[in-house]
């Protein structure tokens, strides 16, 4: 099990969440789930994600301002970041990607994109 | 003696050529070849400014005080750069309405009123006279000078009887030459061009004489000006003159800069040349240089000569004043005093005979006639013509003017110099300044303001000035100089009210203008503008608004043309007549032969006509005899006076009007804020549950071998997904009905109870599944309320639903409690869940605000428009939902119906009011 990547989901609806959940565990990935911007930086903190699947429109503190903060530190400068953002935002897609995130999935999503999506991501890495 | 014939010749001789240049102006006029039109001309003839007292004073003031000759011709040059505002706004309001004199001009402004123009004439008369006849005086004793050099230093002033005294008869030519060329006929637009011509070069032959005389003095008797300077500044007393370090000086410099400034524009023989004579207003361009730079020629001699007096006459035994024609004679020049002896004759003549015509356009039009037409006893309405009374009362004005300076010269001014009088009448026409100028720009100026002000004024010249003159003549005792009045010390006419620093003309200037300026404004503010009074203020004060083919003015009437022909031709003979109705139509397209229509306009024509011949008062009285005037009515009035004001509130309107637009434009820029938030929340809440719709569906889909638990699982979350989907969007439409109004209401009569009931029922099994107990006791509720059924149970669900939600499992609880108070049913719904902070209470009824916390067990949140919608229907049955106090620890809230009964009353109350 030493070798199972670790995915974190930040995203606050809960019946989201349980797609994602079922998604990324499915594909052999180790799940961490944040509901806030804060619980996301401790998690993060705490167990080192692989890549972090990461909702823009957050409550508090948004997905960006986690982005922005994690990119500043040398820690997490090989952590992959997801931004799942609304579909029609362009504005949000270029702000995401210009703060430092790896790519974007917008909301709906297909699950086949987001998990081939992640699947790249992380093969590119190794 | 042996001189005096050969000079009177000489003077008759160079009358002869005044008459002869006035003549042929005049000609040149009649054939429509003005030779006045002319800028250069018109800059001349403000050369009257220079009068004997230049001519000779300014040398004699030099030589005893040095420097101080200068600022009596620094203001002038001050002032014309001010003309291009000043006078040309006086000039255009001239023309514009026909104003002939400074009077004419101060009574036209407030309100036609005939005593104001009375009192002006009176000052100017009483003030210009003695300065008449020093110019007499001068004439007088250049006769007397220009003698053989032997006599110079023994001639005394001998008393002769005035048959034998030549300035007598110098007077009487004098006459005979301003009536012929001043008042020999009446003209409307009262222009003299013969009179004007001759100013012009008068004043030209002055400047030529001083200029001569100047050059002999320097380059004749000494080697240029650095010769005499330098031997002048061998002898320690002449020093003082030319240096500015004397003790008070400057005040002294301070109020005769202030006297010359406002004489420039107020002495009757400038106001005459300046505005009257003007015949283009763009001649002002030229006068503001060239103007200066006469003024300038005339002084660059002064010192030289004073100095050169002074060195070649010690011990004072020559008057100062008299070494322009002195030192000629003393080195042997006559024909260079003859020359300077016309020039002073020049500088006098031109000054005593626009003068005596501006004075007798004065005395005639705002003294004579305003009385005469009103005393019947003249019966001056059935003389056939009266254009023949009008130059007989002008020329015999003329006439006594002179004579009696003539005998005001005999009997009081060998008591006073030169340059005294000059200033005491400088003074004396300085007191129209206030109201006057305060007239051209400060609407607010009253007629009363400007009869205190002038009265004061006038009160204060004439005890300072005139007074102690008449004391110095031996009038009065000598004692009143030195104790003051009564033996009061405040009262001394040379220091009144102790002030003692500075000199007589200095302290006088001081307190007149001060006291009248501020009388002027003070009883200005306190008192009240009429009708026609703020009209005149509004014409003045915005005079360049209006042109000349405008009709301005406050009259409105009807007349017979026959008599408006009448009354022109009595004053203005009948080929004047003829020739200006003959204009009149040919400016309005009209047709003489068919006869004028005797309209406003006509009638405002033949005032204005009238104006020019008689002043604008008498013009006023004469055309109300044979006009019927209609009077207008206030809003009339209020209509043609207040154009600046309406500009200003037409202005102030714009201004609301712009502020409007931002508030709209701002409210616009916020509702379309709110527009983009209220969309992108609305499909926020769209696509939140479609993406969970559609990750499960796919899911399931891609793993058909999923675990039969996980695929209830993720069937469940699709249908409960799908319902949040419809929940909101039903709230969306329920949300944009309530707001637009587009809801049907069925208000009826109903039990409150009975919907509560029912809304518990439909959410017991949401209660049930989180094990919540919910506490409602229906007994003993008789609470009948008037409303909407449904909306009602909407409002009720939302709350128990709400408070489901969260309430904490199992140990949760909610209470319902109805109270009925004396005007309003009152439901509270208690939760025993998270509670609500005071910070929230007021955002958790606005759309899309949702309370923060998380809910108790992951449960979807609301859609955020639940509350806002409760809201509303509440509000549509006159009630009140809110929160109420001690929900910290539980959320209550609560919210109020008329009771059933409260609205019959209303209901019958506005059938009554409808009923009647």
């Amino acid at each position: 099990m030493e070798d199972k990547k670790k995915v974190l989901i930040v995203e606050d609806d809960p019946v989201i969440v349980i797609s994602l959940e079922f998604l990324m565990e499915e594909n052999g990935y180790a799940v961490f789930i944040a509901k806030t911007g804060e619980e996301a930086l401790e998690l993060a903190e705490k167990h080192e994600p692989d890549l972090i699947l990461l909702d823009v429109m957050l409550p508090q503190r948004t997905g960006f301002e986690v982005c922005q903060i994690l990119r500043a530190q040398d820690k997490f400068e090989k952590t992959k970041i997801v931004l799942l953002t609304a579909k029609g935002r362009e504005v949000d897609i270029k702000k995401g990607l210009t703060l430092g995130a790896d790519a974007y999935i917008t909301k709906p999503f297909s699950t086949r994109d987001l998990v081939k999506t992640v699947h790249d991501i992380l093969a590119d890495e190794s | 003696m042996a001189t005096k014939p050969g000079l009177l010749v000489l003077s008759i001789l160079y009358f002869g050529l005044l008459f002869g240049i006035a003549y042929y102006a005049d000609k040149r006029r009649e054939l429509g070849k003005s030779l006045i039109n002319n800028p250069t001309i018109y800059a001349l003839s403000l050369g009257v400014y220079c009068t004997a007292w230049t001519f000779y004073g300014s040398v004699g003031r030099a030589a005893n005080l040095g420097l101080t000759f200068l600022p009596i011709y620094l203001g002038p040059t001050l002032m014309v750069l001010l003309w291009g505002t000043v006078v040309r706004k006086i000039i255009h309001i001239c023309k514009l309405y026909s104003i002939t004199s400074a009077a004419d001009f101060i009574s036209s402004r407030y309100g036609k009123s005939p005593g104001l123009g009375g009192l002006v004439a009176i000052i100017a008369v009483v003030g210009i006279l003695p300065y008449i006849s020093l110019q007499l005086k001068a004439i007088s004793f250049t006769f007397e000078i220009v003698r053989p050099v032997e006599e110079l230093f023994t001639y005394s002033t001998t008393i002769t009887h005035f048959t034998q005294d030549a300035t007598f008869y110098i007077t009487i030519i004098l006459i005979l030459f301003a009536i012929l060329f001043g008042v020999r006929r009446l003209d409307v637009s009262e222009r003299h061009e013969g009179l004007v011509a001759v100013i012009a070069f008068e004043s030209i032959a002055k400047l030529v004489a001083f200029i001569s005389v100047g050059l002999f003095v320097v380059y004749g008797m000494y080697d240029g000006f650095g010769d005499l300077f330098g031997q002048a500044s061998k002898i320690q007393k002449l020093q003082s003159l030319w240096s500015l370090e004397k003790e008070g000086v400057y005040s002294e410099w301070l109020f005769l800069l202030l006297l010359s400034m406002l004489s420039i524009l107020f002495l009757p023989r400038q106001f005459q040349v300046a505005v009257i004579e003007n015949v283009n207003e763009t001649h002002l361009n030229r006068a503001i240089w060239l103007f200066p730079l006469y003024m300038l020629l005339i002084n660059i001699f002064v010192l030289p000569i004073a100095l050169a007096g002074r060195l070649h006459f010690p011990n004072m035994m020559v008057d100062a004043d008299t070494f322009v024609l002195t030192l000629p004679l003393a080195a042997g020049q006559k024909p260079i005093a003859w020359l300077v002896f016309i020039g002073g004759l020049s500088a006098a003549t031109s000054m005593i005979v626009v003068s005596s015509v501006a004075l007798s356009n004065m005395i005639c039009n705002s003294l004579v006639m305003p009385i005469l037409i009103r005393l019947p006893i003249v019966r001056i309405y059935e003389e056939a013509t009266l254009n023949t009374t009008l130059l007989r009362v002008r020329r015999g004005s003329v006439a006594v003017v002179l004579l009696i300076s003539y005998i005001y010269f005999r009997l009081v001014s060998d008591h006073a110099s030169l340059v005294s009088t000059g200033l005491v009448s400088f003074l004396a026409v300085a007191q129209f300044a206030p109201s006057l100028l305060g007239g051209l720009y400060w609407k607010n100026g009253t007629k009363a303001g400007a009869w205190t002000g002038l009265l004061v004024g006038f009160g204060i010249w004439g005890y300072t000035q005139l007074f102690s003159q008449l004391i110095q003549a031996g009038f009065f005792p000598q004692s009143i100089l030195t104790e003051g009045l009564f033996g009061i010390h405040l009262l001394r006419p040379m220091q009144l009210f102790g002030l003692d620093s500075m000199s007589p003309i200095s302290q006088a200037t001081f307190w007149s203008l001060l006291l009248n300026t501020i009388c002027y404004i003070a009883v200005s503010l306190m008192t009240r503008q009429d009708a026609i009074e703020r009209s005149q203020a509004n014409l003045f004060v915005d005079a360049t608004r209006y042109s000349d083919t405008q009709r301005t003015g406050l009259w409105r009437g009807t007349a017979n043309t026959e008599e408006l022909r009448g009354l022109l031709q009595r004053f203005l003979g009948e080929e004047h007549t003829k020739h200006a109705l003959n204009v009149y139509a040919g400016q309005n397209n009209l047709n003489l032969s068919s006869g004028l229509p005797a309209d406003s306009s006509l009638v405002q024509y033949t005032e204005k006509l009238l104006s020019g011949a008689i002043g604008s008062v008498s013009a006023r009285i004469m055309v109300a005899s044979v006009v019927k005037e209609e009077p207008l009515k206030m809003e009339e009035v209020m209509d043609i006076l207040d154009a600046t004001q309406q500009a200003i509130s037409y202005s102030q309107e714009l201004e609301e009007k712009s502020e409007q637009l931002q508030k709209l434009t701002r409210e616009l820029q916020e509702m379309d804020a709110l527009k983009d938030e209220f969309i992108s929340v609305i499909a926020h809440e769209l696509r939140t549950p479609l993406t969970s719709i559609r990750a499960f569906s796919e899911i399931l889909y891609d793993n058909l071998e999923i675990k039969v638990s996980k695929r209830e699982q993720f069937l469940s979350l699709i249908i409960k997904e799908s319902e949040r989907l419809t929940r909101f969007i039903n709230q969306v439409l329920d949300f944009e009905k309530l707001q637009s109004g587009k809801i049907q209401w069925h208000m009826e009569e109903l039990q409150i109870k009975d919907v509560i009931e029912d809304s518990i029922s439909s959410i017991s099994q949401l209660a049930r599944d989180k094990l919540i107990q919910l506490h409602f006791d229906p007994t003993n509720i008789d609470a009948a309320v008037y409303g909407d059924y449904d909306q009602l149970m909407q409002v009720m669900i939302n709350l128990l639903s709400n408070a489901v939600k969260f309430c904490p499992k199992q140990s949760g609880e909610i209470w319902v409690q109805v109270r009925k108070m004396q005007d309003h049913v009152e439901v509270r719904v208690k939760d025993n869940g998270l509670g609500i902070s005071p910070e929230e209470e007021e955002l958790v009824f606005e759309k899309f605000r949702q309370v923060q916390k998380a809910t108790q067990d992951g449960n979807p949140t609301g859609t955020g428009l639940g509350l806002p919608i409760c809201k509303r229907i509440i509000e549509h049955h006159q009630g009140q939902i809110g929160i109420a106090p001690g929900s910290e620890n539980g959320a209550i809230f609560y919210f109020t119906l008329l009771p059933a009964e409260h609205r019959h009353k209303n209901n019958v109350i506005m059938k009554l009011q409808a009923n009647h």
